[in-house]
């Protein structure tokens, strides 16, 4: 474990970008995660610690050219009480519903959930279905560059992202939903609250005249990250949800992920949940 | 030896200037350097509840809190609830309805169900046992505490005068 020479305060994400150049930094937003890991050692400090909960352009949310865009640090809180998150994104609205416990929904960051890159984080796979971007902001020539990457090519493996040390997450934006698009999630643990999920399942789709179009499907918790599942989705898209054809995915679902045996489930296990749980999330998409 | 920061912030309505390590929970700051006690330590990382304060009105499990983050809040531990005539029913509630045995997780639930009930006096029972998710209780099976909030909710969070 290294010590820690400074402690920084950033008020903006210029400041914040300008101490991330300088190499070494641990960043802190809401804690619940970086405090259990590194008193654990499975994070170590860098020479840098620094809080970036005084940075008011990492909070609320705001919609322009056609992106919803939510400030890194929206607690998990937040986005239910967001009426934009309710209204628009009910599929990332009940994913934060179902996200551990009131205390840590109360402290948890939607920036932190993401780059903690767990394999079950809860709002990744909600975000995988609604196509979500992460914002990236660092400092290059004296001036601060950011650029977007979606979060699928973002996501790496088990608290690995492709964010470079010099950049830090702003924001993570979300094409708005075209109409008719309805999407539901669903995870499975041992009890409702605080647990980590088992497995998950989001799906999203356009249902235009019965049959379903621009079929999205995410799961968490079967590959070493959140993954959306091409096969899944292509045995849905054109075709109405009706229950043959969700049976079908649902099949194909289970053939199409890749879980492990771990001390929360076996492999087997998880197969058969996907399917389940691919099962009546598509039955509530076909019902929304 | 660990870097140190001075911080300010408000616990439970007083001001308060104290020097903690940069690493340090929040919690460890309330018991070891505050010498606040009431405020327990459970599991130590998030999932028991025994440690829930209030940071600027909202409930937090302060095991997970650097305590550096508090400099500028407002701080609420269950010695400022206990002190605040507000919560008198809820504590006598809690009493009359068998809803402490240990009392290990009493302080966490106290504070998180002053939360619940803050923020919607009238929370059903429904409201009331997912609000207290997050609080683990090994001796009473929850039935009784989720009684004692509820008579309170139905009350209608009634304040003392």
């Amino acid at each position: 474990m290294s010590a820690i020479e400074r402690y920084e305060v950033p008020r903006d994400v210029e400041t914040a970008a300008e101490i991330l150049r300088g190499g070494a930094v641990t960043i802190l937003a809401g804690g619940t995660d970086l405090m259990p890991q590194s008193k654990a050692g499975r994070v170590s400090f860098g020479k840098v610690l620094m809080n970036i909960r005084r940075i008011p352009e990492l909070m609320g949310v705001a919609e322009a050219d056609g992106m919803i865009r939510i400030g890194a640090l929206t607690s998990i809180a937040d986005l239910l009480e967001l009426d934009t998150v309710g209204r628009r994104l009910p599929v990332l609205w009940q994913a934060a519903d179902q996200f551990a416990s009131g205390q840590i929904r109360n402290m948890g960051t939607i920036g932190g959930n993401i780059c903690n890159a767990s394999p079950a984080g809860d709002t990744l796979v909600p975000l995988l279905v609604l196509n979500a971007e992460v914002e990236l902001a660092s400092k290059a020539g004296g001036r601060l560059v950011t650029r977007r990457v979606p979060l699928r090519d973002f996501l790496l493996g088990p608290g690995r992202t492709a964010r470079r040390p010099e950049e830090l997450l702003t924001a993570v934006a979300v094409p708005v939903p075209p109409d008719g698009f309805r999407a539901r999630f669903a995870k499975l643990g041992t009890r409702p609250a605080l647990d980590i999920s088992t497995v998950s399942v989001a799906v999203g789709a356009v249902v235009r005249g019965g049959a379903a179009e621009d079929v999205r499907v995410a799961f968490g918790a079967v590959a070493p990250r959140p993954i959306r599942g091409p096969r899944t989705e292509a045995t849905l898209d054109g075709r109405p949800l009706a229950k043959a054809v969700i049976d079908a995915a649902a099949e194909v679902a289970h053939d199409e992920v890749t879980p492990i045996d771990d001390v929360r489930a076996t492999a087997w296990y998880r197969r058969q949940m996907i399917h389940n749980l691919t099962k009546e999330v598509l039955s509530h998409v076909a019902a929304a | 030896m660990s870097l140190l920061r001075e911080i300010r912030f408000t616990l439970n309505g007083v001001a308060r200037q104290v020097s903690v390590p940069v690493t340090m929970t929040a919690l460890a700051m309330l018991r070891d350097v505050l010498h606040l006690t009431g405020t327990k330590y459970g599991c130590g990382e998030g999932e028991c509840g025994a440690c829930t304060i209030l940071v600027d009105g909202r409930s937090v499990n302060s095991c997970v809190m650097f305590a550096v983050d508090c400099d500028g809040r407002q701080v609420t531990t269950i010695e400022g609830i206990a002190a605040d005539a507000q919560w008198q029913p809820l504590r006598e509630s809690l009493v009359e309805h068998g809803g402490v045995q240990c009392g290990f997780c009493t302080p966490g639930m106290v504070v998180q169900a002053s939360h619940v009930l803050s923020r919607d006096p009238h929370a059903d029972r429904q409201a009331i046992k997912r609000g207290l998710e997050g609080n683990l209780c090994r001796c009473t099976g929850y039935k009784k505490i989720v009684d004692a909030v509820v008579a309170v909710a139905d009350a209608g969070g009634k304040v003392a005068p």
